[in-house]
């Protein structure tokens, strides 16, 4: 018996507006997106020269009964918030400033928030992407379904790649159903690594040395038993969690946080998941033996160039910027 | 690291490759005798490829050996596991027959960090021998595919594995952190890291799911979870499949996201009860195993709606796991199911695709007709919480002329699926088997994308080759699959 032969073959993207954006991508000269730039500075800002261009916006299509929603990528996260919210769902990407954070922009840096430890990492959160290539082409990755392996993981390699492989146009998401309940606690001088290995599905652990946050959310039974149960006394519910020291953030094995114990330098946390959120990363760094400014081996590097020479051979997608 | 593309040398004789793999590793562990070579021929699908020489590296360097000797000989290299795959992942193809480096005996658990719910196993790990290992941490290995008695970590992670739990805990990638690989040119790299946020590119991201064509792993870290305090297990019977699919989806639109949400149909059913004894309904179209787990006053609240939906999707019966042991029962049913149906008739033949929930009812429809159509014998028992489709056709290939017929209800069941707006693969990977239908849900576009990636890492295409990507996608892939490739 003779192999398969396809039947047809899946068409190009021809949505209209996403059409248009990878028009004005062209297939030459230096060219990036800019969000809401609330984390431009990521990995350098692109030479100058450099096209600025702003991506489709809007959220295209929500199905609740799927727990998926397709965005465009220049859509604000807090619009994207605001329309799952009306049916209790939600896409826990919680940047800063999510009224001007886009939802491209989180991607393509790629940095998680607050709820990690209980969500995960921005990256499991994208199902589908549709993203304008260096020679302008459409192209699509992954798929809108909540499980898929058919085809490599292009999704997971674009995410944190700060737009040096393609840009991102329109995008599918998997969504959560809102916790019933969400409470703060601060614990003043409790020990956050005790705590942590008592809690179960905690959605936050903060730590600044000296006292500790936990986030509880689920239903408000789990919450209050929890509370009383893991937390006790020494915790008290707060309205929010602290501020932190700085935009500086250093990633750290979770193992290694309890060496931050008296530290000089201020820092906040996330106990479990290993971002530490600093004013001086550089010391944070230092502190920890870690090398700063962070970079991948040299072996891991030159595959990170393997991969974006053959994404973009001209080097024309937000040039100067290293993920 | 080379990353030229580099002409393969003539092939040289099998057996100065043999003698150069046996002083490398060791001589009982470089094989060529004919039983062993059928053996390692093929997976667990039906496709038949042909093995030049099977080894069985212990270590990193063995392995980096085999992969650097085996390309001085001018021969491709096949990573394999445990050979559980369904999609001729694993089927070792080529005109100089590729040497199979088979990870079974790197099956050491290196370290378990459980404070920081950690753990670095080598490829051959078994997924089942993992979670036995750090349970008694309170913690397992969440990603549970129906195989996971026999499957290994390396494999899981070169398929991106699924399982019924991986409705709520996600699929393998979200459990990977870090993996040191053996790329194609035989240096060693590790992608990922312990930490949240290592500098670069998510080469690991990209390298998780890529069925063994960038490298092989050698030591893999998992994320381990913590087991549930709370559980509950229900099983629920409807007089029709659709009543059963629409209760799915009410569960979901509840804002319910169950541990697992599995379905089986009445043939299944049947055949599993006449197997395991679970105490399931065989008068019932279709029953669902519900878990949800979580702190209990979680788990009470949505045990308790997801019986109420059930109810209101006509269920004649909702029954509740009353023990562990009964819990037990109940999954061993929903696992042994593939196992049973062997019972049936000689073959069978096990589809994996998935589409939206909301079109379960309409699919499911169009593929038990696609099935009489062809007069072939179905079952289906999936992943219905995540619409990922298991359609099993039963048969026994000694009968003339019923290869062409199941081929063909295979090929129709897949372009259903597409048109309802779903992929060719939910966790089986697209192997051999689905490389020629990339074309029903990619793009010219989309497949030089992802032949990009690949390319970046195997240039020379030495490792796995003519898998994933449909011939043409990549310059030296094999045109077409070999015959059986859809059987």
């Amino acid at each position: 018996m003779s192999g398969p032969t396809a039947t047809g073959a899946a068409s190009a993207i021809e949505d209209p507006i996403l059409a248009a954006f990878a028009e004005e991508v062209g297939s030459a000269g230096p060219v990036c997106v800019a969000g809401g730039r609330t984390q431009w500075e990521v990995g350098g800002p692109p030479v100058a020269g450099t096209r600025v261009l702003a991506a489709p916006r809007g959220v295209v299509m929500h199905q609740p009964d799927e727990m998926i929603v397709r965005v465009r990528t220049g859509t604000p996260v807090a619009e994207l918030s605001e329309v799952l919210a009306a049916t209790g769902q939600m896409v826990p990407l919680d940047p800063p400033a999510p009224e001007r954070a886009t939802v491209g922009g989180v991607l393509s840096v790629g940095r998680s928030g607050w709820r990690r430890l209980r969500y995960g990492p921005v990256r499991d959160a994208l199902l589908e992407a549709r993203f304008v290539s260096s020679e302008g082409h459409l192209v699509k990755a992954g798929g809108p379904v909540v499980k898929n392996v058919t085809g490599f993981d292009l999704c997971r390699l674009l995410v944190g790649s700060l737009g040096t492989l393609g840009l991102l146009a329109e995008v599918v998401l998997r969504c959560t159903p809102r916790p019933r309940r969400s409470q703060w606690f601060r614990g003043v001088g409790a020990d956050p690594f005790a705590v942590a290995t008592r809690l179960y599905r905690s959605s936050c652990l903060l730590w600044d040395g000296t006292d500790t946050w936990v986030l509880l959310e689920g239903e408000p039974v789990d919450v209050d038993a929890q509370a009383a149960s893991v937390l006790g006394s020494a915790f008290a519910e707060v309205a929010h969690p602290p501020a932190a020291p700085g935009p500086g953030r250093v990633s750290v094995a979770p193992s290694q946080l309890h060496r931050l114990a008296g530290s000089s330098t201020g820092f906040l946390a996330e106990i479990g998941v290993g971002v530490v959120h600093a004013h001086d990363p550089g010391a944070i760094a230092a502190s920890l033996d870690l090398a700063w400014p962070p970079r991948p081996t040299d072996d891991v590097a030159a595959l990170d160039r393997a991969v974006k020479t053959r994404f973009d051979p001209s080097g024309r997608l937000n040039p100067g910027r290293v993920p | 690291m080379t990353l030229q593309t580099e002409p393969r040398r003539g092939p040289r004789s099998p057996d100065a490759l043999v003698e150069a793999l046996g002083a490398a590793l060791a001589p009982d562990r470089v094989r060529a005798d004919p039983v062993e070579l059928a053996l390692y021929g093929r997976d667990a699908s039906m496709i038949e490829g042909c093995a030049g020489i099977v080894c069985f590296p212990l270590t990193t360097a063995e392995v980096a050996a085999a992969v650097r000797i085996s390309r001085a000989h001018g021969r491709a290299i096949v990573p394999r596991g445990s050979g559980t795959g369904l999609a001729g992942g694993a089927v070792p193809v080529g005109e100089e027959p590729p040497v199979v480096v088979v990870t079974t005996k790197m099956d050491r658990i290196l370290d378990v960090d459980a404070p920081n719910r950690v753990a670095w196993v080598q490829p051959g790990v078994l997924n089942l021998d993992l979670s036995r290992e750090v349970a008694r941490h309170g913690l397992h290995f969440a990603p549970d595919p129906s195989s996971q008695q026999s499957c290994s970590i390396g494999g899981n992670l070169a398929n991106n594995s699924g399982g019924p739990h991986c409705l709520l805990y996600g699929v393998t990638t979200s459990h990977i952190l870090a993996v040191e690989v053996v790329l194609p040119d035989g240096s060693v790299v590790v992608l990922g890291g312990l930490d949240p946020e290592p500098a670069g590119l998510d080469l690991r991201g990209a390298f998780v799911g890529s069925e063994g064509t960038m490298g092989i792993a050698t030591r893999i870290a998992v994320r381990l979870t913590p087991l549930p305090p709370a559980i509950a297990t229900m099983l629920a019977d409807f007089p029709s499949v659709e009543d059963a699919a629409a209760a799915v989806s009410g569960i979901i639109s509840a804002g319910i996201v169950p541990a697992a949400l599995e379905m089986m149909d009445a043939e299944i059913t049947a055949a599993v009860e006449a197997f395991v004894h679970a105490g399931f309904p065989t008068d019932a179209a279709a029953i669902l195993l519900i878990e949800v787990d979580g702190l209990p006053g979680g788990v009470a609240a949505a045990a308790t709606a997801v019986a109420g939906i059930a109810t209101s999707h006509h269920a004649r019966t909702v029954r509740t796991a009353a023990d562990p042991a009964e819990r037990a029962l109940l999954w061993k049913g929903r696992k042994a199911a593939f196992g049973a149906i062997a019972r049936i008739a000689p073959n069978y033949y096990l589809h994996d695709a998935v589409v939206p929930r909301a079109k379960l009812v309409m699919v499911l429809g169009e593929i038990y007709r696609i099935a009489a159509r062809h007069e072939l014998t179905m079952g289906n028992v999936f992943h219905a919480g995540d619409g990922n489709l298991h359609p099993l056709i039963v048969f026994d290939k000694r009968h003339p002329g019923v290869m062409e017929r199941v081929t063909q209800a295979g090929k129709e069941i897949l372009e259903v699926c597409v048109a309802a707006g779903g992929m060719l693969t939910g966790e089986h990977g697209v192997g051999l088997e689905k490389r020629d239908y990339m074309h029903l849900v990619f793009s010219e576009q989309d497949l030089r994308a992802q032949a990009w990636l690949r390319d970046s890492f195997d240039p020379g295409g030495w490792c796995n080759p003519a898998k994933v990507l449909p011939g043409g996608a990549r310059c030296g892939d094999l045109r077409s699959v070999p015959p059986g490739a859809w059987v």
